[in-house]
């Protein structure tokens, strides 16, 4: 109160600019102190009146009337106050919750001397809406998932919270894909709301015959890289995604991998990036994948990742997931 | 980019023509104007999607509700003139097997 008087007779007295630029800072340290604008006005009220006793008596009225029509802001600033304090609280929840989710979904890339596994999975907001799962089942051979919820951010990623556990209830026995997608098809259905569905493709590599047998449900196709021909080619499972209908079978197929052989599962997080209002078409992605492919697993999925991410201006729109398998003897 | 809607009534058939982008700031209103057609008890609801040039899975998400309530009130819906990239989704998700999709009047495929 005190200092708002001095700048202001300082200012009343010298026209000085430099009163001026000093208001401007204390405003600052008002805002600060959270003084809200009709407070501000009756400061400034009260320095007139001692500063100039002899205020003509409109004047006065016209100020009071001023003070009374400022109070509505006081409240709105306020409330934008409360607001602040409440979107820190909703801000850290969300941290814990994110930092739970990778604790919880974290799974753990199988060793394994036949093969090179590389994985990279990044949201594009907080929390993940993308899955991927893999296991090692008591013969050695690698069970590999890989899920994707409609939508982002928290409700995606309580969903996928869902899967993993429906998953982890029934991973100890050997399960073929099918009869997993099948098993989740039930859980999903039951457990969601009416436009939610989950897309999901599920493999299992035998590292005795080197026979991958897969099943999708729904799921963004991926691809098989064959070494000897260096030629891609799309995988082909057909299968509707979790969540629609109840009761539903899934197909297995397999294929057989030679040594350098590869596959390459993705989420549409991947093949749904875009540059400006350009798709990328998955031949693209094929393309990178190719300029990489002579790298360990890891290097190749970090390297696309790279890619797309300074395509997209590093703006991530979508989760996205890439895992790369490959036989290597 | 923004999603026009026009809904009509055809005879006892909902006609309701789409143009622009079904997203995750679309959705909800294709939702809001889907689903109550939909509810009708016994209605036919034709969704034409010609001018639809791009949709995500969000997208896919409402046509998947309005499915099921056709199951729930014993009403129709057919989806016509999907673009191929639209169609494309419909495609890899299995869904084409379940709704019912015709490429009628201008060849949308």
């Amino acid at each position: 109160m005190e200092k708002y008087k001095e700048l202001m007779k300082q200012y009343m007295l010298t026209e000085n600019e430099e009163a001026l630029y000093k208001a401007e800072q204390f405003s600052k340290q008002l805002l600060q102190k959270d003084v809200s604008p009709d407070e501000i006005v009756q400061i400034h009220i009260e320095s007139l009146k001692s500063l100039y006793p002899e205020l003509p008596k409109e004047m006065k009225r016209s100020l009071d009337f001023l003070l009374e029509t400022m109070i509505a802001y006081g409240i709105v600033h306020q409330e934008a106050r409360d607001l602040r304090e409440k979107q820190l609280e909703l801000k850290s929840e969300i941290e814990v919750a994110a930092n739970m989710q990778d604790t919880l979904l974290n799974t753990v890339i199988p060793d394994v001397e036949v093969l090179d596994i590389g994985v990279l999975s990044v949201a594009a907001k907080q929390m993940n809406g993308d899955y991927h799962h893999f296991i090692k089942d008591s013969s050695g051979n690698v069970g590999v998932g890989i899920a994707d919820v409609i939508g982002k951010g928290i409700p995606a990623a309580l969903c996928m919270s869902m899967i993993k556990y429906a998953l982890d209830s029934f991973s100890d026995e050997r399960f073929s894909p099918n009869s997993i997608l099948e098993l989740l098809n039930r859980v999903v259905e039951r457990n969601v709301e009416a436009g939610m569905f989950i897309t999901m493709f599920y493999g299992v590599y035998d590292i005795h015959s080197h026979e991958f047998t897969y099943s999708s449900a729904g799921h963004e196709p991926g691809f098989f890289y064959k070494a000897k021909s260096k030629q891609f080619e799309e995988i082909d499972a057909r299968g509707i995604v979790l969540g629609v209908q109840n009761n539903v079978s899934y197909i297995n197929y397999s294929k057989s991998l030679e040594v350098g052989d590869t596959v390459l599962l993705l989420t549409d997080g991947v093949t749904e990036c875009r540059q400006g209002d350009r798709f990328i078409e998955r031949q693209e992605v094929v393309d990178v994948v190719q300029k990489y492919i002579h790298l360990p697993a890891q290097h190749i999925v970090e390297n696309v990742y790279r890619y797309f991410e300074r395509l997209q201006d590093f703006d991530l729109r979508d989760d996205f997931t890439l895992i790369i398998l490959r036989r290597e003897r | 980019m923004n999603l026009t809607i026009d809904v009509s009534k055809n005879e006892d058939v909902h006609e309701v023509k789409l143009s622009g982008e079904i997203d995750v700031y679309t959705a909800p209103k294709l939702k809001d104007t889907l689903l109550p057609l939909t509810q009708e008890r016994g209605s036919t609801v034709h969704v034409y999607l010609d001018k639809i040039h791009y949709m995500d899975s969000t997208g896919l998400g409402v046509f998947i509700s309005a499915l099921k309530s056709t199951k729930e009130y014993d009403s129709k819906i057919l989806l016509i003139n999907l673009q191929e990239r639209v169609f494309r989704l419909f495609d890899i998700t299995g869904l084409k097997e379940v709704f019912q999709i015709e490429s009628s009047i201008r060849g949308g495929l």
